[in-house]
């Protein structure tokens, strides 16, 4: 697996968790509109249904850092 | 009377044991004893054979002990001490069966010395440490919540990485760590960690480190308390947690890291989040969500209902109205009705041309006209 491929595993879930926590907490607020209740709905859906994906399917990637001759930082993997 | 005769020898029914049996019994006696002890000593005749091992006697003013320092300690020991001198040795006391001998299983060997300039560099240090605050409680950073990227800081042959990589899996495994091999004890060492943890600086996304090594038997810190490495150390970006594996003592890096952790193990549960927690968490967030919006759209039916009433009501209440002035009107209209006029007797003179003749003027001669009256018309003419 190329290093393009890996990075989005590493996607953070902080900042994921917590725009699930707004989305839910403006939903559960008094003054919505419908259609804007609907639209933050569905990208919550999206998200959950994201964030449980990749807990699922996540593998650890353990990685060598190795320095090059010329200074240069080069990643090979463990295989975990 | 006389007394039994006594021959004082073995019978066939006596418990006689062999030599092994009672080396054996003498072994469990001596090697039961549970952890290795530091013993201070003087050295006498050490001799180093060539597979690497030494073998020398230590003794005091009463008692003396032969001593044995495998390879791979020995190794580490580094020169071996000249007769009289006064060393620590941290062994374990076995018996070697084959000689019946009682010996001492050396792991370390410090010269008193040595232990005293080390002590007095490791006072050094910390204060040095201490007053530019590198210790203040005030530097802590908290850990990320969901740490996906761990910089590892360790020696790649160690059991440390091990230990990492399995309670990551185990809890977080959308983790990466990125594992900066460097030596952890010996000659090199201070070196070694210093770039290691410098790397760390040098490596995109990552949310935290931990240095340390495997845990076990005491072993040397000197590389974890150096002033070199805890400055290093001090400089990462990233909240540094320090799990140098050692119970007992604390290494100057786990007062200057951000955390300290008894081992890797459980600095890799510092570490990550568990992924049972985020799953309970998203459980969780999905049923406020379903909740949320369900309870958005009965807020909105309901509104809708009540527009919908307020709206019929409206209706209503406008439709009386103008039925009100419906009736008003009609009777206003009844009133002005020339019919009603023409039912006094009055009558009107209408031309041919449906003109109402008013004045004399419009009146003329021999003209026909028609008188409207009450209930219908006459035919009329000037005369």
């Amino acid at each position: 697996m190329s290093r393009k491929n890996a990075e989005p595993e590493t996607v953070s879930f902080g900042p994921e968790l917590s725009r699930l926590e707004e989305i839910v907490r403006e939903l559960e607020s008094e003054d919505l509109e419908l259609d804007e209740a609907l639209r933050l709905f569905e990208e919550g859906v999206s998200r959950l249904r994201a964030a449980r994906e990749r807990l699922a399917q996540a593998e650890l990637k353990v990685q060598a850092v190795l320095q090059e001759a010329g200074g240069d930082i080069r990643l090979k993997d463990l295989g975990g | 009377m006389s007394l039994p005769l006594q021959l004082n020898i073995p019978t066939t029914t006596d418990d006689v044991w062999s030599v092994a049996q009672l080396s054996a019994s003498v072994k469990r006696l001596i090697e039961g004893h549970p952890a290795p002890v530091w013993v201070r000593g003087e050295v006498l005749q050490c001799k180093v054979w060539s597979s690497g091992h030494w073998y020398f006697t230590l003794r005091d003013k009463k008692s003396q002990v032969r001593c044995c320092l495998f390879g791979l300690n020995a190794a580490r020991a580094g020169k071996p001490p000249a007769d009289g001198t006064e060393v620590y040795v941290l062994g374990r006391p076995v018996l070697y069966e084959e000689k019946g001998e009682f010996q001492l299983v050396v792991s370390r060997i410090l010269p008193t010395s040595a232990v005293g300039r080390q002590q007095q560099e490791l006072e050094r240090v910390r204060a040095a440490l201490h007053q530019d605050g590198l210790f203040d409680p005030a530097r802590k950073r908290k850990l990320p919540s969901y740490a996906s990227t761990i910089a590892l800081v360790t020696s790649p042959d160690g059991a440390a990485i091990h230990d990492v990589v399995t309670v990551t899996r185990k809890r977080w495994p959308c983790a990466r760590i990125l594992v900066i091999g460097a030596k952890v004890q010996g000659e090199g060492a201070v070196e070694e960690l210093v770039q290691a943890l410098r790397m760390v600086n040098r490596l995109p996304n990552v949310d935290l480190c931990i240095v340390g090594r495997g845990g076990g038997a005491r072993e040397d810190l000197a590389a974890f308390n150096s002033e070199a490495v805890c400055r290093a150390l001090a400089e990462v970006r990233v909240p540094t947690i320090s799990a140098v594996g050692h119970e007992i003592d604390v290494s100057l890096t786990d007062l200057v890291a951000d955390w300290r952790a008894a081992t890797p193990s459980a600095a890799a549960e510092l570490a990550v989040a568990d992924r049972r927690d985020v799953l309970r968490l998203i459980d969780d967030l999905s049923l406020r969500l379903a909740s949320g919006l369900s309870g958005r759209t009965r807020l909105v039916s309901e509104r809708l209902q009540r527009t919908a009433d307020r709206l019929q009501s409206r209706i209503e209440a406008a439709c009386y109205t103008r039925r009100d002035s419906l009736d008003r009107m009609a009777a206003q209209l009844e009133a002005l009705s020339p019919l009603k006029v023409l039912g006094r007797g009055y009558a009107v003179p209408v031309s041919p041309e449906g003109k109402v003749l008013k004045r004399q003027a419009d009146f003329l001669p021999d003209q026909r006209f028609e008188l409207r009256v009450v209930d219908g018309s006459v035919q009329a003419r000037v005369e």
